[in-house]
Parts: structure tokens; sequence; C-alpha cells
């Protein structure tokens, strides 16, 4: 491996940790409400949460083009703020990334919440716990096992993206080579032998992230 | 009367409504008896202020918890209030002592009566406190509910079926412990329940619901020898009777004495000159005008005809007497009540086939 690809590992795997940690910010009050509404547009939300699980990356890649763009609503409000334009940037990617890994991370955390029930949040409130106080001290520490897959998957598909990279990161070095572009260039050039090494590498990365979820994450316990 | 617990709640569903107006006292344990579907869970979850009734009203003593017309609801976590549901509940990422401090952190802005560690003793929970709830029996979870909801410093303290989830060994491995509160606690107990023996044992006060409504409210021998109840309520009729324990004999049986003379009953643990509660069902007396000496019914007392009144099986009827000053209720049938000419003010002799103890 050159110093390209470590680069290209390096930024990989900053940019999975800023946008899991954005992620977990972002979800757990969508997982919440979702979890806990009796809204109507219950059914929306969740629905545009998912969109990124059947849609090709290339689609919400280039809608966020357009509107992160010159033209659109978000890069005139970047432009006007004097922060510039996200596309082709680290910012613009992790925001992409956002989006696009969003249900991975919601849903585990939506139905680790959803699987406490009312019941330990009523106990709480008559222990004059306030809501809170009791999303804190009870529905998080019960929902942990969501919030360990969520966050492990949220990860592992941000460092896996490839389609939306190319549409609104470009192929930068250092700024949005990711290791997935980075394994296509060398694809590209025929170097074969250092695609092996960062594929392999992805693969063994996915298997052992996988069997970390699959192994570690105990059957979900009930209040008893 | 400013001690006392005032409840004026409504709720209506579609499928189901509640609509209680009741004055309870501020000190014992008050049952809430009454069929699956009678509204008593409802009821208590609404003093909770688990549910919202609109329009309603929830004082415990001077704190007005809920008072609609003033616009005023407080949402259960300012409510000064200690509920045990059927299910422990305890939360499964802490301890026994992580429970038990979870309310105990959050209530008591004034120390309360007992410590932890006091309270862990009264209940017998001392040698648990480390463990996690999912190592305890059912009947210790229980203990362990109770203890962290007295220890939030409640004002009230709401039981929902504390016992229902648990098998007969269980709720014998609890009962004596909710006597023990039952005497030793100065703040009102509401008791949801459909087992007329734990009613029997521990109410001090009775409340009968039926349909989300009260049918009857009031100490719990009055209600119990009311003979004017629904039908669902008669097939259980009898009275509680709080007698002391005078002497075991060798014969091996158990002299009890209470106000209205002596019962005979198996003989029983309790040192001479404890305090018991018996049941005694209304099926399980009978009624002579003149002192039996041919008969092998032991318990014989005399008894003054209240009332009587038909039952919900056809030919029979319940008889309300007064065992000097106690009440007593006699089941027969109307054929013997008219050979004997059962009436009120009649003077005769009770026969009580069987003593139920509640201990």
């Amino acid at each position: 491996m050159d110093s390209t690809d470590l680069a290209a590992v390096w930024l990989t795997l900053k940019l999975a940790t800023v946008v899991t940690l954005l992620l977990l910010v972002v979800g757990t009050p969508i997982a919440w409400w979702l979890a806990r509404t009796r809204s109507v547009f219950k059914g929306v939300v969740g629905a545009v949460v998912a969109l990124p699980l059947v849609l090709p990356p290339t689609v919400i890649g280039f809608y966020l083009l357009v509107v992160m763009g010159p033209n659109g609503p978000v890069g005139q409000l970047t432009q006007s703020l004097g922060l510039g334009l996200l596309p082709f940037t680290f910012p613009g990617l992790v925001i992409a990334s956002v989006f696009y890994s969003l249900p991975f991370v919601v849903q585990p955390i939506q139905n680790a919440f959803e699987a406490i029930g009312e019941r330990p949040l009523e106990v709480a409130a008559t222990l004059r716990a306030s809501p809170w106080d009791a999303f804190w001290s009870v529905a998080v520490p019960l929902a942990k096992p969501g919030f360990l897959s969520g966050a492990i998957l949220g990860f592992a598909h941000t460092v896996g993206e490839f389609g939306i990279v190319l549409m609104i990161g470009g192929n930068i070095p250092e700024k949005t080579r990711v290791v997935s572009v980075q394994i296509y260039d060398h694809v590209e050039a025929l170097e074969y032998t250092q695609a092996h090494w960062l594929a392999g590498g992805m693969v063994l990365f996915s298997f052992v992230v996988l069997l970390a979820l699959y192994t570690s994450n105990p059957a979900r316990r009930k209040t008893t | 009367m400013s001690q006392g617990v005032r409840a004026k709640l409504r709720i209506e569903r579609s499928d189901f409504s509640l609509d209680v107006d009741l004055n309870l006292p501020g000190r014992g344990v008050t049952a809430l008896f009454g069929h699956s579907g009678s509204g008593k869970t409802t009821c208590l979850r609404a003093m909770a202020g688990l549910e919202r009734a609109p329009g309603g009203y929830f004082a415990v003593g001077d704190e007005v918890w809920q008072d609609e017309a003033r616009g005023l609801f407080l949402p259960p976590h300012q409510r000064a209030l200690g509920v045990v549901f059927q299910e422990a509940s305890l939360f499964p990422h802490l301890s026994v002592r992580g429970n038990m401090e979870f309310g105990q952190k959050r209530g008591a802005t004034v120390a309360f009566g007992a410590s932890l560690p006091e309270m862990a003793n009264m209940l017998g929970i001392g040698h648990l406190l480390d463990r996690s709830p999912n190592q305890l029996s059912g009947g210790e979870r229980q203990r362990v509910a109770i203890a962290r909801a007295l220890l939030a410093a409640p004002k009230i303290l709401l039981m929902d079926e504390p016992l229902a989830a648990l098998d007969l060994k269980r709720k014998q491995e609890i009962l004596p412990y909710l006597e023990r509160l039952h005497r030793d606690l100065a703040i009102p107990v509401v008791y949801v329940s459909h087992a007329p023996d734990e009613v029997a044992r521990l109410a001090d006060h009775l409340v009968l619901l039926d349909e989300g409504r009260v049918v009857a409210s009031g100490a719990l021998n009055d209600v119990l020898s009311r003979i004017d109840l629904p039908a669902a309520f008669a097939d259980d009729a009898g009275v509680v009777i709080e007698a002391t324990v005078a002497a075991h004999e060798a014969d091996g049986l158990t002299r009890l004495e209470f106000p209205g003379g002596s019962i005979y009953v198996t003989r029983c643990q309790e040192p001479v000159g404890s305090w018991l509660r018996c049941r005694i069902h209304a099926r399980d007396v009978s009624l002579a005008l003149v002192p039996q000496v041919q008969t092998s019914i032991l318990n014989c007392v005399s008894a003054i005809v209240v009332d009587l009144a038909p039952t919900d099986t056809p030919g029979h009827v319940l008889v309300r007497l007064d065992v000097a000053g106690e009440p007593l209720l006699a089941r027969i049938t109307q054929r013997s009540a008219n050979k004997l000419d059962i009436r009120p003010g009649l003077a005769l002799r009770a026969q009580i086939k069987a003593v139920a103890l509640l201990a």
C-alpha cells in the first residue's frame, strides 16, 4: 500500500466516525419520535427515513448535488453565509453520508425503543423522573443494544459507500477520495495488487464488524 | 376532611366508561375490588395521573394534584405517590440497590421515615441489594418494587394487583410484609384486587366497582355485610371478623375471642394474645331458633336478625345478623326462612360451620 492508499483509509475512517457520531445525534430523536408517536405522519417520516434503503445512491447523490449546488437552496444559503459550496468537500461528503446511512442507525434504535414499551417509563414517572430524566436514565440504557447495532451498522455502511461519494465528493485525494473510490481507481489502472490489498481489507473489516454485531448483541432484555 | 383522599374521576372511551366519586380515609388500606373490566385499574391509573380524566379532581390530604376546573393537572412525576404494578417492573439495567435509590434520589425532599437499609430489612430484601433484578424470584422482585415505591417518600401508595402475577407460594411469602405495611404505614394505600381473600386480609375500607361505577364504598365489614349488593358480589358473601387468640387447647383446637363470643378453629400457629382476621362465608352459617345440643357444629353464637334479602340463586335469601355489634351474614333457603319465620328483630342462634383464618 502506498501513501495514497493510506490516506484513503484514514479519510474513510474519519468520515465514518464523524458520520456515525452525527447520526447518533440526529437519529436518536427521530427514532424516539417514530417509536412513540401516534401521529398520522409517522408513516410518512418512516418512509422518508427508509428511502436510502431502496434508492440507488446515485439518485440521492444527484439530488443532493442539485440542492447543495450553486443554484440550489442549500448552496445559496452556504454561499451567503460565506461557507462556499458543499459539493466536492469533506463536509459535503459528511452531509450526504448522513442521509445515506440514516435508516441503518434509526431503525435499530427505533426497534430498541419500541421493545422497551410504556411500562418502564411509567414506573420512572411514578418515581419522580421527568420525561427528559426518564429518557436518559431509563430509555437510553435499556436501548443500549439498539444504539450499539445502529452505530456499528451506520459506521460500516458509511465505510462501504461508493456511488454517493462519486456524485457528491468526486475523487480529490485526502479530501473526498475514500477507500471504495481508491479501489475503483486501482482497478481502472489495472493495479490489481493494490486493489486486492484494499478490497481484501474491506472484506475482512466487514466480516469482523458483522461478526461482532451478531455475537456480541445479547438477546434483548425484557423489564423484569 | 383534609386528611383524606378525594377522587372525582371520569373517563369516557368507546367501549368503557369510568365514573367515580370517592372519599377515602387518609390512613389504612382501601381495596378497590371488582371483576376484570370493572375499571379498577383505570381508576388507579387516573389517580396516578397516568391516564388523564378530563374534568377530574384528585387530592391527597392538602395536596391537590388534579383540579381541571382550575386547569390543574400535575403529571405523574410531579405527584408524591408510589405505584406498585402487577409485574414488579424493576429496571433491569440497575441493581436492586440502584432500583431502590432511583426514586429516593428524586423524591425525598424531606427525610422520610425509613432509610434504604431499614426499608430493605422491613421487606426482607437486605441480602439482595447488590443483585440484578433478573436474579430474583417473583416475590422478591415485588418486595423490591414496594420498597422502591416507598423510598420515594410518597403521600399515597397505589398498588395494582401486586400479587396477581405470583403463584400461591410467593403470595404467602409476600402477604406478611403487606400486613406489616398495613400496620406501620401512616399513608393511605389504595389496593386494587379481584381476590376476595386478599381484600379480607388487608383492607380496612372497601370500594366495590362494577362497570366503572362505584357500587358500594365504606368500612370493610359495613360493605361486606350489605345484603342489597348486585348478584355479582353475592356469591362470595361473607364477613371478616377480627379476633384475638385466647387459648390453644389440648384437643387440637384454638379458641378465638371476638366481641360476639368465642369460636373454635383448627389449631393455628399464632401465639396466644395475637390478633388475626378470619372470614366467615354466609353459606357456612345456618340458623336455629333454640340452642342446639345434639349437633356436631361447635361454633354457635347468639344473634339478632337485622334484615333479609333475596339472592341471585332462586329460593335462597341472605340474612344479616347482629352479633353483639358485629355483623354476620347467613345464606339460607327461602323455605327455611319461612318455616322459622325469620324477621328483623328475631333473636336466634347462628351456627358457624367453617371459619377461614386469614393468616
